[in-house]
């Protein structure tokens, strides 16, 4: 008995310690060059009367001081042979205002994504993913309807969510394999947490700004990693 | 009951029979513009409703081409199954029987694969539902116009005699050129990846466009849309460049087929005319192909495009199929040629080959 409960202390000591020597790895993304205009959706009579705005696409959301929003930014490398269980707390994806909100989200392979529909309207929720073991579905969630789980077994970064009753409606999530991941904020800022010590690669991922990859070590104190992104040329 | 190969309701009835298969053609056409084969995702449900009894207030955005696809395919469905009923038991032809039966297996085959498109995700279902609505549509129109007085009195109108074998070889390769068309259309619209070459008449910028990885990279990251489409892909690029030099090949082969008839036969004969007025409707179609690329593809432009190419497709058809009828009628043929010698015709002496062929 106090065999088991000196181990089981030693165990706790060296997680806490593993903890406290954790970090954050924060950043910010910047976008460099003038993205071409956002495209208003086209709502039909249905989803108009769902919004005040008049809403656009979010294909490059940069504030005054050129920070990029909507950039997926994750550990690539560093993180073999290790395993991480899936978070219990879910990811929650809505439909307001026939958009889906947000419009990039992370998730650990396994963990819970609960999708609600908040208009007024139908949608049908459909991923599309590209990667095998990934089901696809395709089901109309009615206004009010329970949201929908869904959980995703394998990375995948973009899994698409489209709607095909409003052909306009997108989401995308970053799907990995651990917990250490996060989406740059409206400043083009973020935050990944609580990563353990380590030497690893990290990769900034823009759906049209494109993606970057930096070498990152984690000792025990936070370490910045800032990305500077491009608006791509058009093709010569 | 008796059985007659002039029934003048039945042939009416075939005309609207193909008639409708056409605007079913083109409301397909409307669900594959606007992206909304998956907006209804069960089948042959309607998000579990009987689809007869689907509530209009949820005919809203996708859902809308989708259901009206479903309704109106039953609807087609429905007109195909009276009519090979209606000619299994009042045509006295046994081969016109026999193709009533073809149609209808080919809607059930045809309402099946379109269900399937949706219950199993599989874009290579849709090609071959796109594809074998055309042979459909062209099927049904054939047997529109072989129920008609005008196919039965026509047997003697040496008009419609085409000149030469190779003339019939011609027209035979122009039309398929025109199917093969359709199913390149097909396969590049069911890809659901947009627009894989933007520009016309150079592509990306170029006269052959670049589809190495680096190059693909650019393309996929710079396109811009309210519609997120799959990324397009090399073979992609390769597809949309076969269409482009098919719609080439198909206009070129069917203008010589117009040239050479018009040359041998004269501008005044059925044939030449309705060569011409084929070779209008190709050249057309291929116009309506570059509308479709500048205008990025809008949906009404791309859907005028599928219903011409499928037009396209039933008059090459029933030409082909109205010449190679009078090819193989001996009797009718020597009757051709020997009031050809007794004109000196330049042109119809070419037609003296045609009596070896019946």
């Amino acid at each position: 008995m106090k065999m088991t409960t000196q181990l089981l202390t030693a165990a706790l000591l060296a997680g806490s310690l593993q903890l406290a020597s954790a970090a954050d790895i924060t950043g910010k993304i910047t976008l460099k060059g003038t993205p071409s205009p956002e495209i208003p959706l086209p709502l039909d009579a249905s989803c108009a009367k769902e919004r005040i705005d008049k809403p656009t696409t979010r294909l490059y959301v940069v504030d005054a001081g050129g920070g990029l929003a909507d950039t997926f930014i994750y550990i690539k490398e560093g993180l073999a042979g290790k395993k991480f269980p899936p978070s219990t707390e879910p990811v929650v994806l809505d439909q307001k205002g026939c958009e889906y909100v947000p419009y990039v989200f992370g998730l650990q392979a396994g963990q819970k994504l609960i999708v609600k529909n908040s208009d007024k309207v139908p949608h049908n929720v459909h991923p599309t993913p590209q990667v095998a073991g990934n089901p696809e579905s395709n089901k109309m969630q009615i206004p009010g309807g329970p949201p929908f789980d869904y959980s995703f077994s394998n990375p995948e970064v973009f899994l698409r969510f489209t709607c095909n009753i409003h052909g306009w409606m997108f989401a995308y999530g970053g799907v990995v394999d651990h917990p250490f991941f996060a989406v740059s904020g409206k400043d083009g800022t973020f935050k990944i947490a609580n990563v353990p010590p380590g030497k690893y690669v990290i990769e900034a991922y823009h759906r049209k700004a494109g993606k970057m990859t930096k070498e990152v070590t984690v000792v025990d104190k936070g370490q910045t990693a800032d990305f500077t992104l491009s608006v791509p040329a058009p093709p010569k | 009951m008796t059985r007659s190969s002039n029934n003048l309701w039945l042939h009416c009835f075939a005309v609207f029979t193909a008639a409708a298969t056409l605007v079913l053609v083109g409301i397909g056409g409307l669900v594959t513009s606007h992206e909304a084969g998956m907006a209804v995702p069960d089948w042959p449900t309607t998000y579990g409703y009987n689809m007869f009894l689907f509530p209009p207030s949820y005919w809203v955005g996708g859902i809308f081409y989708e259901h009206t696809h479903r309704l109106f395919a039953s609807l087609v469905g429905l007109l195909t199954t009276v009519l090979a009923v209606w000619l299994w038991l009042r045509e006295s032809r046994s081969w016109m029987r026999r193709l009533g039966v073809v149609a209808f297996f080919t809607v059930v085959l045809q309402g099946v694969l379109g269900g399937l498109r949706v219950t199993l995700f599989k874009d290579q279902i849709g090609i071959f539902h796109a594809t074998l609505a055309q042979f459909f549509l062209v099927l049904v129109s054939a047997m529109a116009l072989m129920t008609s007085r005008w196919w039965q009195a026509a047997q003697g109108n040496s008009q419609l005699l085409l000149p030469s074998k190779k003339l019939g070889y011609l027209l035979v390769a122009a039309i398929a050129l025109v199917f093969l068309q359709l199913a390149l259309g097909a396969t590049m619209r069911h890809q659901h990846a947009g627009l894989a070459v933007p520009d016309f008449p150079l592509a990306h910028g170029k006269i052959w466009p670049s589809t190495d990885p680096a190059s693909l990279d650019v393309f996929n990251r710079t396109r811009l849309g309210v519609r997120d489409h799959n990324p397009i892909t090399a073979f992609q690029i390769y597809l949309h460049m076969a269409h482009r030099i098919g719609a080439l090949l198909t206009l070129l082969t069917a203008g010589f087929f117009a040239w050479s008839v018009r040359r041998q036969l004269g501008a005044k004969a059925a044939v030449s005319r309705l060569s011409l007025a084929w070779l209008t409707l190709i050249f057309c179609q291929a116009s309506l192909g570059a509308a479709t690329v500048l205008s990025k593809k809008a949906a009404d432009v791309a859907t005028a495009h599928v219903v011409l190419g499928a037009l396209s497709l039933v008059m090459g058809a029933l030409v082909c199929v109205v010449v190679f009828r009078f090819a193989f009628h001996r009797d009718v043929a020597r009757a051709f040629v020997a009031k050809s010698e007794h004109l000196g015709d330049r042109a119809v002496s070419a037609a003296k080959r045609v009596p070896s062929t019946g």
